[in-house]
């Protein structure tokens, strides 16, 4: 009890968007945005197992032109480079079977979208639409999409950057949270207070900031432990790459869309409402 | 309903459901309605024609404390009223006044 | 608020924004062809807000309509703006990637399916937070397989407006419809002015907010494709053109490549100025010419 305290207030006191990088150079031995795209952007091709993939992840940029996107954020050039790599993969490799088109593999460790008037006028929405669109259209063409939660994964930045794949990991540690928004705001919005919006998640599985509740919705193919999640060791990297592996075989295995989500045993439980007006729009679709 | 503002409830406090019996409504119905939206100080309300004679009256409020202003709405709208129906409500805090303009609204949406 | 299988002539000559959720949705199709599927009599409720003390909805905010628009099959899919901010929770975005996919198995088979989305939305409901989140990362996924075979169009009229994830969709989608009153937009003015200061967004300046995620701003950027009155024959007549259209020639978050050049060319130093943006676009186009 006393130990997940201390981990839980090491993980408050991290700056976010170094997991991300860390895992990044892990994972690939690069840690350099490409010559053209915004140093908030590291992608690169590497092997992981057997074969090629393109990694992707966003990182802080102190020196970033956008303000508003310096943090770990993603924004209006995060989002269309992002799309822009994975349609770079997508056109390469569109004359390929399906088991030779590259596994792209996102690393999640996204403070937000970016929240700035510049992004606004600009059309940010699209920009997260373009890279939202990207990674899906990838994985319909066959790509096995993976996402590696190694940190924080809101909102609009999960939606843009990680959560079209096919199957999502998380790392198993008190630094992961994936909410639709961070806590001081959430607990503004819905007039409560902090502790109380913390009690809610407890009762709640889909409010809580623990990635153990999120683990229960079923959106989620595996929870992933290890011993040093903000600097990875090399048996954290082998038994990172292992279960990508295993993720990237297991989507080449099925469809292409994001059924999976609703058909776990876990999401049977979670998300029974949804299930069932989804079978009883089924029923009475036919009738009309 | 409430006969002031809107109130907020306390955390881990229930909604409450209240339902009442109307073993007098006997006309058999034969159509159905829906009126009204559950917005802030407002209310949905479904009428379908009853399985047993009687009409049932159920309830869901988001504002607690309110079960006699309730009572004292639907027995003043089921002494004119004589359908046997199932009524449902879901209450965001609506007025008594706006109950009944709710439920009058049904009944003209029953009478088309 | 009145059911009924045929709206009144009085109400056609009117005002679109002054609709509901369902009446907007109803008020597309022709004349007797449509059915409203999972509504309110079937009780598909929120399991989630009663435990937090909030009223639920009987159709959960969300209103699906199936029918016949200009003769075509088409569903509309309406977000009631008025519920909870017509926000995304587990029973409204189930019915929305419900109907999407429907709607591309029919398409699939031979019969194209049109999708109209009334958004009117905050994006996701705390309430239900992971479950709306991911949801809404369906619906994106289900709106990519649809328009592949048949037009998803957008219709944003206000009050609420489209925003939060939910503004993705619609930037995916084949055609956005806006009235000047309605307004789009990944982060709206006062979620900016929470996270980055009055100074970068005064949530409280009206002229401010319409100049940057209003309809006529948004349509003269060329990130929304039509600008129509705030009346029901208006915003039916856009969406019976659109669905006769079909599928665009590209959809607009495809264009990766133009809208890099766009940003790339920005000028970040200071705040932009949203009417000198849509001349600098429109002088950057996707071909490249000045029009």
């Amino acid at each position: 009890m006393e130990e997940s305290q201390l981990e839980r207030e090491n993980a408050m006191s991290e700056r976010i968007g170094l997991r991300g990088k860390a895992w990044f150079q892990a994972l690939t031995g690069q840690n350099e945005a490409r010559k053209g795209d915004p140093a908030s952007v590291l992608t690169a091709d590497a092997m992981i197992g057997d074969e090629r993939a393109l990694f992707l992840c966003v990182i802080p940029n102190p020196g970033g032109r956008f303000p508003c996107a310096r943090d770990g954020q993603v924004g209006l050039e995060e989002g269309y480079t992002l799309a822009h790599r994975v349609r770079e993969a997508l056109n390469a490799d569109k004359d390929k079977p399906k088991s030779q088109k590259r596994a792209i593999i996102a690393i999640i460790d996204v403070k937000s979208q970016a929240y700035g008037r510049r992004e606004e006028t600009a059309g940010l929405f699209l920009a997260a639409a373009a890279s939202s669109d990207a990674y899906a259209s990838a994985r319909m063409a066959g790509h096995p999409v993976i996402s590696f939660v190694v940190g924080h994964a809101f909102s609009g930045g999960f939606l843009t950057h990680g959560y079209q794949a096919n199957r999502i990991l998380a790392l198993d540690d008190a630094g992961v949270t994936i909410h639709a928004m961070h806590k001081e705001a959430a607990a503004r919005i819905t007039r409560r207070s902090v502790e109380d919006l913390e009690r809610l998640g407890q009762q709640i599985p889909p409010m809580s900031y623990n990635v153990h509740d999120y683990a229960k919705l079923g959106l989620l193919h595996q929870l992933l432990h290890v011993e040093s999640p903000l600097e990875p060791n090399q048996s954290d990297v082998d038994k990172a790459k292992r279960a990508i592996i295993a993720a990237i075989v297991d989507a080449r295995k099925g469809p292409p869309d994001l059924g999976v989500r609703r058909e776990s045993r876990a999401a049977q439980k979670s998300r029974k409402a949804g299930i069932a007006a989804r079978a009883l729009m089924e029923h009475q679709w036919k009738k009309v | 309903m409430t006969n002031a503002g809107r109130q907020e409830p306390e955390l881990g406090e229930q909604m409450e459901h209240i339902e009442f019996e109307y073993p007098n409504a006997q006309r058999r119905m034969t159509n159905r309605a829906h009126v009204g939206v559950v917005g802030s100080g407002d209310l949905e309300v479904l009428f379908e024609p009853s399985e047993r004679a009687g009409a049932y009256v159920s309830i869901t409020t988001s504002v607690n404390g309110f079960r006699n202003a309730w009572k004292a709405v639907f027995d003043r709208f089921f002494s004119k009223f004589d359908g046997s129906a199932r009524v449902q409500v879901n209450d965001a805090g609506a007025t008594p006044g706006s109950v009944l303009l709710r439920l009058e609204q049904a009944v003209e949406v029953l009478g088309q | 608020m009145i059911e009924a299988n045929a709206i009144p002539a009085f109400v056609n000559r009117g005002s679109f924004i002054e609709l509901n959720g369902r009446e907007r949705a109803q008020a597309l199709f022709d004349r007797g062809s449509w059915r409203e599927l999972v509504g309110p009599f079937d009780g598909v409720e929120s399991p989630w807000l009663p435990m937090q003390g909030v009223a639920p909805q009987f159709d959960d905010g969300c209103i699906v309509i199936k029918g016949k628009i200009s003769g075509k099959p088409a569903v509309a899919i309406s977000l009631e703006g008025a519920f909870q901010g017509g926000s995304i929770g587990e029973v409204s975005g189930a019915k929305m990637v419900a109907a999407l996919d429907l709607a591309t198995i029919d398409s699939r088979d031979g019969s194209p399916t049109a999708a109209i989305l009334l958004l009117e939305t905050g994006g996701v409901r705390l309430q239900e937070a992971n479950l709306g989140l991911a949801a809404i990362a369906e619906v994106i996924a289900s709106i990519l397989e649809l328009r592949q075979y048949a037009p998803v169009i957008i219709v944003i009229a206000g009050t609420v407006g489209c925003f939060g994830g939910m503004a993705l969709a619609a930037g995916v989608s084949s055609y956005i419809v806006m009235t000047r009153e309605a307004r789009l937009g990944l982060n709206g003015p006062e979620v900016i002015e929470q996270e980055s200061g009055k100074d970068e967004f005064d949530a409280s300046d009206r002229a401010l907010i319409w100049s940057i995620h209003g309809g006529e701003q948004r349509v003269g950027m060329g990130l929304a494709d039509d600008l129509v009155e705030d009346s029901v024959d208006g915003i039916g007549s856009a969406v019976q053109h659109f669905v006769t259209a079909g599928k665009p020639a590209q959809h607009r978050s495809e264009q990766v490549g133009l809208y890099r050049r766009r940003i790339a060319t920005l000028d970040a130093s200071s705040q932009i100025d949203p009417l000198a943006l849509r001349e600098q676009w429109k002088s950057l186009n996707s071909k490249g010419r000045t029009r």
